[in-house]
Protein backbone atom coordinates (compact mmCIF):
# COMPACT_ATOMS: atom_id res chain seq x y z
CA UNK A 1 0.00 0.00 0.00
CA UNK A 2 2.19 2.36 -1.14
CA UNK A 3 0.87 6.12 -1.64
CA UNK A 4 2.87 9.75 -2.09
CA UNK A 5 2.33 13.01 -2.45
CA UNK A 6 4.32 15.31 -4.92
CA UNK A 7 4.27 18.78 -5.76
CA UNK A 8 6.36 20.40 -7.92
CA UNK A 9 6.25 24.04 -8.86
CA UNK A 10 2.82 24.86 -8.13
CA UNK A 11 1.21 28.32 -8.35
CA UNK A 12 -1.89 29.33 -7.49
CA UNK A 13 -4.17 32.12 -6.24
CA UNK A 14 -7.56 33.88 -6.73
CA UNK A 15 -7.82 36.55 -9.22
CA UNK A 16 -5.05 38.77 -9.21
CA UNK A 17 -3.65 37.66 -5.68
CA UNK A 18 -0.99 35.34 -6.03
CA UNK A 19 -1.45 33.14 -2.93
CA UNK A 20 0.76 30.20 -3.75
CA UNK A 21 4.22 30.54 -5.60
CA UNK A 22 6.47 27.50 -7.03
CA UNK A 23 5.52 25.30 -3.92
CA UNK A 24 7.63 21.84 -4.14
CA UNK A 25 6.55 19.87 -1.39
CA UNK A 26 6.32 15.56 -0.87
CA UNK A 27 4.77 13.20 1.20
CA UNK A 28 5.77 9.94 1.64
CA UNK A 29 3.73 6.63 3.07
CA UNK A 30 3.28 6.37 6.77
CA UNK A 31 4.83 9.84 7.22
CA UNK A 32 3.22 12.80 9.55
CA UNK A 33 4.28 15.83 7.16
CA UNK A 34 3.93 19.36 9.16
CA UNK A 35 3.45 22.69 7.12
CA UNK A 36 3.79 25.50 9.33
CA UNK A 37 3.28 29.39 8.74
CA UNK A 38 1.61 31.90 10.53
CA UNK A 39 -1.78 33.08 9.18
CA UNK A 40 -2.17 34.36 5.15
CA UNK A 41 0.93 32.57 3.72
CA UNK A 42 -1.41 29.99 1.92
CA UNK A 43 -1.28 26.99 3.62
CA UNK A 44 -5.17 26.51 3.16
CA UNK A 45 -4.85 27.33 -0.25
CA UNK A 46 -2.51 24.76 -0.83
CA UNK A 47 -4.95 22.35 1.15
CA UNK A 48 -7.86 23.40 -0.54
CA UNK A 49 -5.56 22.71 -4.19
CA UNK A 50 -4.50 19.28 -2.59
CA UNK A 51 -8.08 18.30 -2.31
CA UNK A 52 -9.27 19.78 -6.10
CA UNK A 53 -11.54 22.99 -4.66
CA UNK A 54 -8.75 25.35 -6.19
CA UNK A 55 -7.48 24.75 -9.04
CA UNK A 56 -3.61 25.79 -9.64
CA UNK A 57 -2.24 27.86 -12.33
CA UNK A 58 0.71 25.75 -13.15
CA UNK A 59 2.59 23.07 -11.39
CA UNK A 60 2.33 19.25 -10.68
CA UNK A 61 0.23 17.71 -8.05
CA UNK A 62 0.35 13.98 -8.62
CA UNK A 63 -0.49 11.35 -6.52
CA UNK A 64 1.24 7.86 -6.61
CA UNK A 65 -0.74 4.76 -5.50
CA UNK A 66 0.95 1.57 -5.88
CA UNK A 67 2.86 2.82 -8.65
CA UNK A 68 0.01 4.67 -10.44
CA UNK A 69 0.33 8.25 -10.65
CA UNK A 70 -2.82 10.22 -10.66
CA UNK A 71 -2.74 14.28 -11.36
CA UNK A 72 -4.85 15.76 -8.87
CA UNK A 73 -5.01 19.03 -11.11
CA UNK A 74 -7.49 17.31 -13.60
CA UNK A 75 -9.42 15.24 -10.72
CA UNK A 76 -13.02 16.66 -9.51
CA UNK A 77 -12.78 16.47 -5.21
CA UNK A 78 -14.85 13.82 -5.21
CA UNK A 79 -12.70 11.34 -7.37
CA UNK A 80 -9.79 12.75 -5.00
CA UNK A 81 -12.18 11.50 -2.13
CA UNK A 82 -11.94 8.36 -4.08
CA UNK A 83 -8.73 7.86 -4.51
CA UNK A 84 -8.16 7.85 -0.59
CA UNK A 85 -7.67 11.66 -0.05
CA UNK A 86 -9.79 13.50 3.28
CA UNK A 87 -9.12 17.33 4.11
CA UNK A 88 -10.62 18.00 8.12
CA UNK A 89 -11.31 21.51 6.70
CA UNK A 90 -10.28 24.91 8.51
CA UNK A 91 -12.64 25.46 11.31
CA UNK A 92 -14.18 22.29 11.32
CA UNK A 93 -17.22 23.21 8.74
CA UNK A 94 -19.51 20.42 10.17
CA UNK A 95 -22.92 20.62 9.55
CA UNK A 96 -24.36 22.61 12.20
CA UNK A 97 -28.20 21.19 12.13
CA UNK A 98 -27.69 17.53 11.92
CA UNK A 99 -26.59 15.09 14.24
CA UNK A 100 -23.27 13.63 15.13
CA UNK A 101 -24.33 10.59 13.64
CA UNK A 102 -25.16 12.31 10.48
CA UNK A 103 -22.51 13.98 9.89
CA UNK A 104 -20.77 11.12 10.33
CA UNK A 105 -22.74 9.46 7.46
CA UNK A 106 -22.45 11.97 4.99
CA UNK A 107 -18.50 11.72 5.68
CA UNK A 108 -19.15 8.42 3.77
CA UNK A 109 -21.14 9.90 1.03
CA UNK A 110 -19.19 8.26 -1.47
CA UNK A 111 -20.23 4.76 -3.01
CA UNK A 112 -16.65 3.31 -2.36
CA UNK A 113 -16.57 4.40 1.56
CA UNK A 114 -20.30 2.96 1.83
CA UNK A 115 -18.84 -0.31 1.82
CA UNK A 116 -17.10 0.44 5.17
CA UNK A 117 -19.59 2.43 6.75
CA UNK A 118 -19.59 0.07 9.64
CA UNK A 119 -15.72 -0.84 10.28
CA UNK A 120 -15.17 3.37 9.99
CA UNK A 121 -18.27 4.40 12.19
CA UNK A 122 -17.08 1.31 14.92
CA UNK A 123 -13.43 2.93 14.46
CA UNK A 124 -14.54 6.64 14.98
CA UNK A 125 -16.30 5.99 18.09
CA UNK A 126 -13.96 4.03 19.34
CA UNK A 127 -11.63 6.38 18.57
CA UNK A 128 -13.47 9.10 19.73
CA UNK A 129 -15.91 7.98 22.93
CA UNK A 130 -17.35 11.69 23.36
CA UNK A 131 -18.81 11.35 19.99
CA UNK A 132 -20.67 8.11 20.93
CA UNK A 133 -21.95 9.34 23.96
CA UNK A 134 -23.33 12.65 22.36
CA UNK A 135 -24.34 10.44 18.73
CA UNK A 136 -27.84 12.08 18.81
CA UNK A 137 -26.88 15.57 19.80
CA UNK A 138 -26.59 18.47 17.11
CA UNK A 139 -23.29 19.02 15.82
CA UNK A 140 -23.92 22.84 16.38
CA UNK A 141 -24.72 22.72 19.91
CA UNK A 142 -21.21 20.17 21.16
CA UNK A 143 -18.23 22.19 22.59
CA UNK A 144 -15.44 23.05 20.04
CA UNK A 145 -12.85 20.31 21.12
CA UNK A 146 -15.61 17.64 20.07
CA UNK A 147 -16.40 19.47 16.91
CA UNK A 148 -12.83 19.02 16.09
CA UNK A 149 -13.41 15.41 17.18
CA UNK A 150 -16.24 14.79 14.83
CA UNK A 151 -14.61 17.16 11.88
CA UNK A 152 -11.89 14.43 12.09
CA UNK A 153 -13.79 11.43 12.85
CA UNK A 154 -16.26 12.72 9.65
CA UNK A 155 -12.74 12.93 7.18
CA UNK A 156 -12.18 9.35 8.62
CA UNK A 157 -15.61 7.95 7.07
CA UNK A 158 -14.27 8.45 3.78
CA UNK A 159 -11.70 4.88 4.36
CA UNK A 160 -8.38 7.82 4.00
CA UNK A 161 -5.27 6.70 3.22
CA UNK A 162 -4.23 10.36 3.07
CA UNK A 163 -5.62 12.69 5.55
CA UNK A 164 -4.91 16.04 5.38
CA UNK A 165 -6.12 18.44 8.59
CA UNK A 166 -5.87 22.10 8.46
CA UNK A 167 -5.31 23.87 11.62
CA UNK A 168 -6.69 21.40 14.08
CA UNK A 169 -5.88 24.40 16.91
CA UNK A 170 -7.93 27.02 15.54
CA UNK A 171 -9.90 27.83 18.63
CA UNK A 172 -9.05 25.68 21.14
CA UNK A 173 -7.66 25.86 24.22
CA UNK A 174 -4.32 24.71 24.73
CA UNK A 175 -5.08 21.63 26.62
CA UNK A 176 -7.70 20.80 24.04
CA UNK A 177 -4.81 21.82 21.35
CA UNK A 178 -2.74 19.10 23.01
CA UNK A 179 -5.87 16.58 23.42
CA UNK A 180 -6.49 16.77 19.72
CA UNK A 181 -2.69 16.72 18.30
CA UNK A 182 -2.18 13.50 20.48
CA UNK A 183 -5.25 12.04 18.82
CA UNK A 184 -3.91 12.76 15.54
CA UNK A 185 -0.94 10.74 16.51
CA UNK A 186 -2.88 7.57 17.60
CA UNK A 187 -5.03 7.58 14.83
CA UNK A 188 -1.86 7.49 12.20
CA UNK A 189 -0.55 4.45 14.39
CA UNK A 190 -3.75 2.82 14.43
CA UNK A 191 -5.08 3.28 11.04
CA UNK A 192 -1.38 3.52 9.31
CA UNK A 193 -2.07 7.38 8.22
CA UNK A 194 -0.08 9.15 6.17
CA UNK A 195 -1.05 13.06 7.34
CA UNK A 196 -0.10 16.12 6.30
CA UNK A 197 -1.37 18.75 8.38
CA UNK A 198 -0.93 22.36 8.42
CA UNK A 199 -0.68 24.27 11.76
CA UNK A 200 0.43 27.59 13.24
CA UNK A 201 0.83 26.14 16.62
CA UNK A 202 4.80 25.26 16.11
CA UNK A 203 5.65 23.18 19.47
CA UNK A 204 1.90 21.17 19.28
CA UNK A 205 2.84 20.27 15.41
CA UNK A 206 5.99 18.93 16.12
CA UNK A 207 5.07 16.71 18.87
CA UNK A 208 4.09 14.17 16.17
CA UNK A 209 5.78 15.19 12.98
CA UNK A 210 8.63 13.59 11.28
CA UNK A 211 9.27 16.31 9.89
CA UNK A 212 8.63 19.78 8.10
CA UNK A 213 8.19 22.70 6.04
CA UNK A 214 7.34 26.38 6.34
CA UNK A 215 5.78 28.30 4.21
CA UNK A 216 6.21 32.03 4.49
CA UNK A 217 4.23 34.41 2.16
CA UNK A 218 3.27 31.21 -0.37
CA UNK A 219 6.87 30.05 -0.65
CA UNK A 220 8.37 27.14 0.85
CA UNK A 221 10.96 28.71 2.62
CA UNK A 222 12.34 26.19 4.90
CA UNK A 223 12.01 22.11 3.84
CA UNK A 224 13.50 20.27 7.13
CA UNK A 225 14.32 16.83 6.92
CA UNK A 226 14.03 15.97 10.38
CA UNK A 227 12.12 17.72 13.36
CA UNK A 228 15.60 18.57 14.69
CA UNK A 229 16.93 20.30 12.28
CA UNK A 230 13.64 22.19 12.28
CA UNK A 231 14.26 23.29 15.56
CA UNK A 232 17.85 24.26 14.54
CA UNK A 233 16.65 26.69 11.85
CA UNK A 234 17.40 30.61 12.09
CA UNK A 235 13.96 31.18 10.67
CA UNK A 236 11.58 29.02 13.18
CA UNK A 237 13.85 30.63 15.97
CA UNK A 238 13.28 33.60 14.49
CA UNK A 239 9.00 32.97 13.78
CA UNK A 240 8.34 30.96 16.64
CA UNK A 241 10.74 29.90 19.65
CA UNK A 242 11.91 33.76 20.03
CA UNK A 243 15.01 33.30 19.39
CA UNK A 244 17.07 36.40 17.69
CA UNK A 245 18.39 35.86 14.47
CA UNK B 1 -40.05 -1.12 8.41
CA UNK B 2 -41.20 2.23 8.88
CA UNK B 3 -39.94 3.47 5.63
CA UNK B 4 -41.62 1.33 3.84
CA UNK B 5 -45.11 1.76 5.79
CA UNK B 6 -44.74 5.41 5.15
CA UNK B 7 -44.81 4.77 1.39
CA UNK B 8 -47.94 2.61 1.16
CA UNK B 9 -49.67 5.61 2.67
CA UNK B 10 -48.17 7.66 0.59
CA UNK B 11 -48.97 6.02 -2.65
CA UNK B 12 -52.56 4.85 -1.17
CA UNK B 13 -53.01 8.69 -0.33
CA UNK B 14 -51.83 9.66 -4.28
CA UNK B 15 -54.41 7.10 -5.25
CA UNK B 16 -57.33 8.03 -3.49
CA UNK B 17 -56.30 11.98 -4.41
CA UNK B 18 -56.73 10.83 -7.94
CA UNK B 19 -59.66 8.91 -7.86
CA UNK B 20 -61.06 11.95 -6.18
CA UNK B 21 -60.52 14.23 -8.82
CA UNK B 22 -61.62 12.01 -11.49
CA UNK B 23 -65.09 11.25 -9.45
CA UNK B 24 -65.21 15.22 -9.39
CA UNK B 25 -64.98 15.64 -12.97
CA UNK B 26 -67.65 13.07 -13.29
CA UNK B 27 -70.09 14.36 -10.79
CA UNK B 28 -69.82 18.02 -10.55
CA UNK B 29 -72.10 20.26 -13.19
CA UNK B 30 -70.71 23.45 -12.59
CA UNK B 31 -67.19 24.02 -14.27
CA UNK B 32 -65.93 27.25 -12.34
CA UNK B 33 -64.81 25.02 -9.76
CA UNK B 34 -62.32 23.33 -12.25
CA UNK B 35 -61.33 26.57 -13.94
CA UNK B 36 -60.28 27.79 -9.91
CA UNK B 37 -58.78 24.22 -9.08
CA UNK B 38 -56.40 24.13 -12.05
CA UNK B 39 -54.73 27.39 -10.81
CA UNK B 40 -54.73 25.88 -7.22
CA UNK B 41 -52.92 22.57 -8.95
CA UNK B 42 -50.80 24.46 -11.11
CA UNK B 43 -49.34 26.46 -8.40
CA UNK B 44 -49.07 23.20 -6.22
CA UNK B 45 -46.84 21.53 -8.62
CA UNK B 46 -44.86 24.68 -9.20
CA UNK B 47 -44.30 25.39 -5.85
CA UNK B 48 -43.12 21.73 -5.32
CA UNK B 49 -40.87 21.64 -8.57
CA UNK B 50 -39.00 25.47 -7.34
CA UNK B 51 -38.16 23.39 -3.90
CA UNK B 52 -36.27 20.72 -5.62
CA UNK B 53 -33.81 23.43 -6.13
CA UNK B 54 -34.43 26.44 -3.74
CA UNK B 55 -35.45 24.33 -0.95
CA UNK B 56 -33.74 21.59 -1.20
CA UNK B 57 -30.34 22.98 -2.30
CA UNK B 58 -30.91 26.46 -0.93
CA UNK B 59 -30.16 28.04 -4.51
CA UNK B 60 -33.07 30.52 -4.66
CA UNK B 61 -34.39 30.62 -8.65
CA UNK B 62 -36.26 33.32 -9.66
CA UNK B 63 -36.40 32.28 -13.08
CA UNK B 64 -39.67 29.69 -12.36
CA UNK B 65 -41.85 32.62 -15.34
CA UNK B 66 -38.89 31.65 -17.61
CA UNK B 67 -39.17 27.41 -17.25
CA UNK B 68 -43.54 28.07 -16.91
CA UNK B 69 -42.92 30.42 -20.17
CA UNK B 70 -41.13 27.75 -22.02
CA UNK B 71 -43.56 25.30 -21.60
CA UNK B 72 -46.54 26.86 -22.63
CA UNK B 73 -44.53 28.15 -25.98
CA UNK B 74 -43.00 24.99 -26.48
CA UNK B 75 -46.91 23.58 -26.38
CA UNK B 76 -48.13 26.23 -28.43
CA UNK B 77 -45.38 25.85 -31.26
CA UNK B 78 -45.75 22.02 -31.36
CA UNK B 79 -50.20 22.87 -31.31
CA UNK B 80 -49.40 24.58 -34.04
CA UNK B 81 -47.06 22.80 -35.84
CA UNK B 82 -48.22 19.53 -36.00
CA UNK B 83 -51.54 19.48 -33.81
CA UNK B 84 -50.08 17.36 -31.26
CA UNK B 85 -52.63 16.38 -28.31
CA UNK B 86 -51.85 17.19 -24.90
CA UNK B 87 -49.66 14.49 -23.23
CA UNK B 88 -46.99 14.69 -26.28
CA UNK B 89 -47.19 19.20 -25.51
CA UNK B 90 -46.63 18.42 -22.22
CA UNK B 91 -43.46 15.61 -22.83
CA UNK B 92 -42.19 17.86 -25.06
CA UNK B 93 -42.30 20.83 -22.58
CA UNK B 94 -40.46 18.31 -20.07
CA UNK B 95 -38.17 17.68 -22.15
CA UNK B 96 -37.31 21.60 -23.60
CA UNK B 97 -37.58 22.58 -19.34
CA UNK B 98 -35.05 20.18 -18.62
CA UNK B 99 -32.33 20.87 -21.42
CA UNK B 100 -33.08 24.52 -20.69
CA UNK B 101 -32.21 23.33 -16.58
CA UNK B 102 -28.85 21.91 -18.24
CA UNK B 103 -27.47 24.60 -19.88
CA UNK B 104 -28.74 27.27 -17.13
CA UNK B 105 -27.12 25.18 -14.43
CA UNK B 106 -23.96 24.21 -16.17
CA UNK B 107 -23.31 28.28 -16.82
CA UNK B 108 -24.68 29.63 -13.39
CA UNK B 109 -24.42 27.12 -10.99
CA UNK B 110 -20.75 27.84 -10.31
CA UNK B 111 -21.88 30.89 -9.08
CA UNK B 112 -23.18 31.21 -4.97
CA UNK B 113 -26.06 32.11 -3.59
CA UNK B 114 -27.21 35.80 -4.48
CA UNK B 115 -25.02 35.82 -7.79
CA UNK B 116 -27.20 32.41 -9.32
CA UNK B 117 -30.56 34.17 -8.20
CA UNK B 118 -29.93 37.25 -10.22
CA UNK B 119 -28.50 35.37 -13.57
CA UNK B 120 -32.21 33.50 -13.28
CA UNK B 121 -34.17 36.87 -13.19
CA UNK B 122 -31.90 37.80 -16.33
CA UNK B 123 -33.30 34.55 -18.17
CA UNK B 124 -36.96 35.09 -17.93
CA UNK B 125 -36.05 38.76 -19.62
CA UNK B 126 -33.94 36.98 -22.65
CA UNK B 127 -36.56 34.54 -23.35
CA UNK B 128 -39.52 36.46 -23.06
CA UNK B 129 -37.79 38.98 -25.94
CA UNK B 130 -37.04 35.91 -28.31
CA UNK B 131 -40.21 34.64 -27.73
CA UNK B 132 -42.02 38.35 -28.42
CA UNK B 133 -40.14 38.69 -31.83
CA UNK B 134 -41.28 34.74 -33.17
CA UNK B 135 -43.58 35.62 -35.62
CA UNK B 136 -44.72 31.87 -35.90
CA UNK B 137 -46.51 31.77 -32.35
CA UNK B 138 -48.02 35.33 -32.48
CA UNK B 139 -45.11 37.81 -31.24
CA UNK B 140 -46.04 40.31 -28.67
CA UNK B 141 -49.76 40.10 -29.84
CA UNK B 142 -50.13 36.75 -28.29
CA UNK B 143 -52.20 33.67 -30.22
CA UNK B 144 -55.45 32.37 -30.16
CA UNK B 145 -55.53 28.62 -29.88
CA UNK B 146 -58.81 26.32 -31.11
CA UNK B 147 -58.99 23.54 -28.45
CA UNK B 148 -59.35 20.01 -30.02
CA UNK B 149 -62.65 17.70 -28.87
CA UNK B 150 -62.39 16.73 -25.85
CA UNK B 151 -61.41 13.06 -24.44
CA UNK B 152 -63.47 10.53 -23.10
CA UNK B 153 -64.53 10.27 -19.83
CA UNK B 154 -64.67 13.80 -19.70
CA UNK B 155 -67.22 16.07 -20.86
CA UNK B 156 -65.24 19.55 -20.64
CA UNK B 157 -62.11 20.60 -21.62
CA UNK B 158 -61.21 22.46 -18.50
CA UNK B 159 -62.49 19.32 -16.52
CA UNK B 160 -59.81 16.98 -18.26
CA UNK B 161 -57.25 19.75 -17.76
CA UNK B 162 -57.73 19.78 -14.20
CA UNK B 163 -57.48 16.20 -13.87
CA UNK B 164 -54.29 16.37 -15.91
CA UNK B 165 -52.72 18.93 -13.68
CA UNK B 166 -53.62 16.46 -11.20
CA UNK B 167 -51.76 14.17 -12.25
CA UNK B 168 -48.55 16.60 -12.60
CA UNK B 169 -48.73 17.39 -8.82
CA UNK B 170 -48.59 13.94 -8.38
CA UNK B 171 -45.80 13.55 -10.28
CA UNK B 172 -44.15 16.36 -8.79
CA UNK B 173 -44.64 15.26 -5.33
CA UNK B 174 -43.73 11.78 -6.43
CA UNK B 175 -40.18 13.66 -8.00
CA UNK B 176 -39.93 15.46 -4.43
CA UNK B 177 -40.46 12.81 -2.04
CA UNK B 178 -37.95 10.61 -3.71
CA UNK B 179 -35.02 13.24 -3.72
CA UNK B 180 -35.91 14.24 -0.38
CA UNK B 181 -35.39 10.85 1.24
CA UNK B 182 -32.33 9.83 -1.46
CA UNK B 183 -28.90 9.76 -1.03
CA UNK B 184 -29.11 12.88 -3.85
CA UNK B 185 -31.16 14.54 -1.20
CA UNK B 186 -29.00 14.01 1.76
CA UNK B 187 -26.51 15.86 -0.56
CA UNK B 188 -28.08 18.84 -1.58
CA UNK B 189 -29.16 19.27 2.11
CA UNK B 190 -25.20 19.17 2.65
CA UNK B 191 -24.00 21.31 0.05
CA UNK B 192 -27.11 24.06 1.42
CA UNK B 193 -25.81 23.95 4.83
CA UNK B 194 -21.85 24.03 3.74
CA UNK B 195 -20.83 24.18 0.62
CA UNK B 196 -17.14 23.59 1.37
CA UNK B 197 -17.58 20.78 3.83
CA UNK B 198 -19.72 19.18 1.31
CA UNK B 199 -17.00 19.23 -1.28
CA UNK B 200 -14.70 17.59 1.37
CA UNK B 201 -16.88 14.69 1.85
CA UNK B 202 -16.88 14.03 -1.64
CA UNK B 203 -21.07 15.20 -2.53
CA UNK B 204 -20.10 15.79 -5.99
CA UNK B 205 -21.55 19.41 -5.78
CA UNK B 206 -22.04 20.73 -9.37
CA UNK B 207 -23.58 17.48 -10.40
CA UNK B 208 -26.22 16.96 -7.64
CA UNK B 209 -27.25 20.90 -8.73
CA UNK B 210 -27.44 20.23 -12.06
CA UNK B 211 -29.66 17.20 -11.77
CA UNK B 212 -32.06 19.51 -9.75
CA UNK B 213 -31.89 22.44 -11.71
CA UNK B 214 -32.95 19.66 -14.71
CA UNK B 215 -35.28 17.88 -12.62
CA UNK B 216 -36.79 21.66 -11.19
CA UNK B 217 -36.71 23.17 -14.75
CA UNK B 218 -39.07 20.20 -16.46
CA UNK B 219 -41.59 20.03 -13.88
CA UNK B 220 -42.40 23.57 -14.28
CA UNK B 221 -41.98 23.74 -17.90
CA UNK B 222 -44.48 20.81 -17.84
CA UNK B 223 -46.90 22.66 -15.50
CA UNK B 224 -46.91 25.69 -17.91
CA UNK B 225 -47.25 23.24 -20.77
CA UNK B 226 -51.56 22.91 -20.45
CA UNK B 227 -51.97 26.67 -19.81
CA UNK B 228 -52.41 28.05 -23.06
CA UNK B 229 -54.96 25.24 -23.57
CA UNK B 230 -56.89 26.55 -20.63
CA UNK B 231 -56.52 30.36 -21.45
CA UNK B 232 -57.29 29.18 -24.94
CA UNK B 233 -54.69 32.07 -25.55
CA UNK B 234 -51.00 32.35 -25.23
CA UNK B 235 -49.21 35.56 -24.97
CA UNK B 236 -45.44 36.46 -23.97
CA UNK B 237 -46.47 39.18 -21.23
CA UNK B 238 -48.76 36.59 -19.71
CA UNK B 239 -46.39 33.59 -19.63
CA UNK B 240 -43.19 34.95 -18.67
CA UNK B 241 -45.19 36.79 -16.02
CA UNK B 242 -43.06 37.47 -12.72
CA UNK B 243 -45.50 36.59 -11.06
CA UNK B 244 -44.87 32.59 -11.43
CA UNK B 245 -41.18 33.49 -9.61
CA UNK B 246 -42.74 35.21 -6.82
CA UNK B 247 -45.71 32.89 -6.30
CA UNK B 248 -43.43 29.58 -6.42
CA UNK B 249 -40.75 31.64 -4.26
CA UNK B 250 -43.52 32.91 -1.20
CA UNK B 251 -45.53 29.28 -1.14
CA UNK B 252 -43.01 26.91 -0.84
CA UNK B 253 -41.40 29.62 1.85
CA UNK B 254 -44.61 29.46 3.63
CA UNK B 255 -44.96 26.07 3.72
CA UNK B 256 -41.35 25.24 4.04
CA UNK B 257 -38.91 23.58 2.65
CA UNK B 258 -37.71 21.29 4.49
CA UNK B 259 -40.20 18.60 3.28
CA UNK B 260 -42.00 18.46 0.68
CA UNK B 261 -45.63 18.50 2.15
CA UNK B 262 -44.25 22.41 2.74
CA UNK B 263 -44.50 23.42 -0.45
CA UNK B 264 -47.99 22.10 -0.90
CA UNK B 265 -49.72 23.54 1.64
CA UNK B 266 -48.09 26.40 1.55
CA UNK B 267 -49.64 26.37 -2.47
CA UNK B 268 -52.97 25.44 -1.04
CA UNK B 269 -53.21 28.30 1.28
CA UNK B 270 -51.81 31.06 -0.48
CA UNK B 271 -53.51 29.84 -3.79
CA UNK B 272 -57.08 29.14 -2.41
CA UNK B 273 -57.07 32.38 -0.57
CA UNK B 274 -56.13 34.36 -4.26
CA UNK B 275 -58.96 32.49 -5.85
CA UNK B 276 -61.40 33.44 -3.09
CA UNK B 277 -59.98 37.14 -3.07
CA UNK B 278 -60.38 36.88 -6.55
CA UNK B 279 -63.62 36.21 -7.03
CA UNK B 280 -64.90 38.41 -3.84
CA UNK B 281 -63.09 41.44 -4.60
CA UNK B 282 -60.69 41.99 -6.94
CA UNK B 283 -57.80 40.00 -8.60
CA UNK B 284 -55.85 43.00 -7.72
CA UNK B 285 -55.68 42.09 -4.39
CA UNK B 286 -53.63 39.03 -4.81
CA UNK B 287 -50.00 40.54 -4.99
CA UNK B 288 -50.91 42.44 -1.52
CA UNK B 289 -52.02 39.41 -0.22
CA UNK B 290 -48.90 37.73 -1.37
CA UNK B 291 -46.72 40.08 0.20
CA UNK B 292 -48.44 40.19 3.39
CA UNK B 293 -48.83 36.74 4.48
CA UNK B 294 -44.61 36.64 3.67
CA UNK B 295 -44.15 39.03 5.67
CA UNK B 296 -46.18 37.41 8.33
CA UNK B 297 -44.66 33.93 7.96
CA UNK B 298 -40.66 35.51 8.05
CA UNK B 299 -41.65 37.16 11.27
CA UNK B 300 -43.58 34.60 12.72
CA UNK B 301 -42.67 31.30 11.53
CA UNK B 302 -39.85 31.63 9.81
CA UNK B 303 -39.34 27.90 9.10
CA UNK B 304 -42.74 28.26 7.31
CA UNK B 305 -46.24 26.13 8.19
CA UNK B 306 -44.13 22.59 8.57
CA UNK B 307 -41.80 24.57 11.12
CA UNK B 308 -44.77 25.31 13.09
CA UNK B 309 -45.79 21.31 13.29
CA UNK B 310 -42.95 19.46 13.57
CA UNK B 311 -40.08 21.23 15.65
CA UNK B 312 -37.43 18.71 14.51
CA UNK B 313 -37.61 20.19 11.16
CA UNK B 314 -37.73 23.65 12.57
CA UNK B 315 -33.75 22.98 13.20
CA UNK B 316 -33.43 21.46 9.98
CA UNK B 317 -34.72 23.83 7.67
CA UNK B 318 -32.55 26.45 8.38
CA UNK B 319 -29.98 28.10 6.14
CA UNK B 320 -30.49 30.57 3.45
CA UNK B 321 -34.15 30.98 2.98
Amino acid sequence: MALSLAIEGLDAGYGAVKALRGVALHVEAGETVALLGTNGNGKSTLMKCIMGLVRPDRGRLSLTIDGQVHDLTKLSPEMIVDLGVALVPEGRRLFPKLTVTENLMLGAFRKLARGAIRQNLALAFETFPALKERRNQLAGTMSGGQQQMLAIARALMSSPRLLLIDEPSVGLSPLLVSQTIAKIGELKERVGLTVLMAEQNFNQAIRIADRGYIIVHGEIAVAAQSVDELKANDIVKRLYLGGVA
Amino acid sequence: MTKHRNSIAFWAGVAIFLVAVLSMTQIVRNEYPFFAGYVILQFIALAVAWSILGGYAGYVNFGTNAFFGVGVYTAVALFKATGAPLVVQIAAAAAVGMTLGFGVGLLTLRMRGIFFSIATIALAIIIETFVMNWRFVGGAAGIQLQRPPVMAPFDSYVKMLFFVQAVLVVIAVGIARYIQNSRIGRGLQALRDDELAAECTGVPTLKLKLVACMISGALMSAVGAPAAMYLQYADPSSAFNLTYSVSALAMSLIGGTAHWIGPVLGAILLGSTQQFLAVTISSEINVLVLGIMLVLFVVAAPKGIIGLLRPRYRLRAGGKP
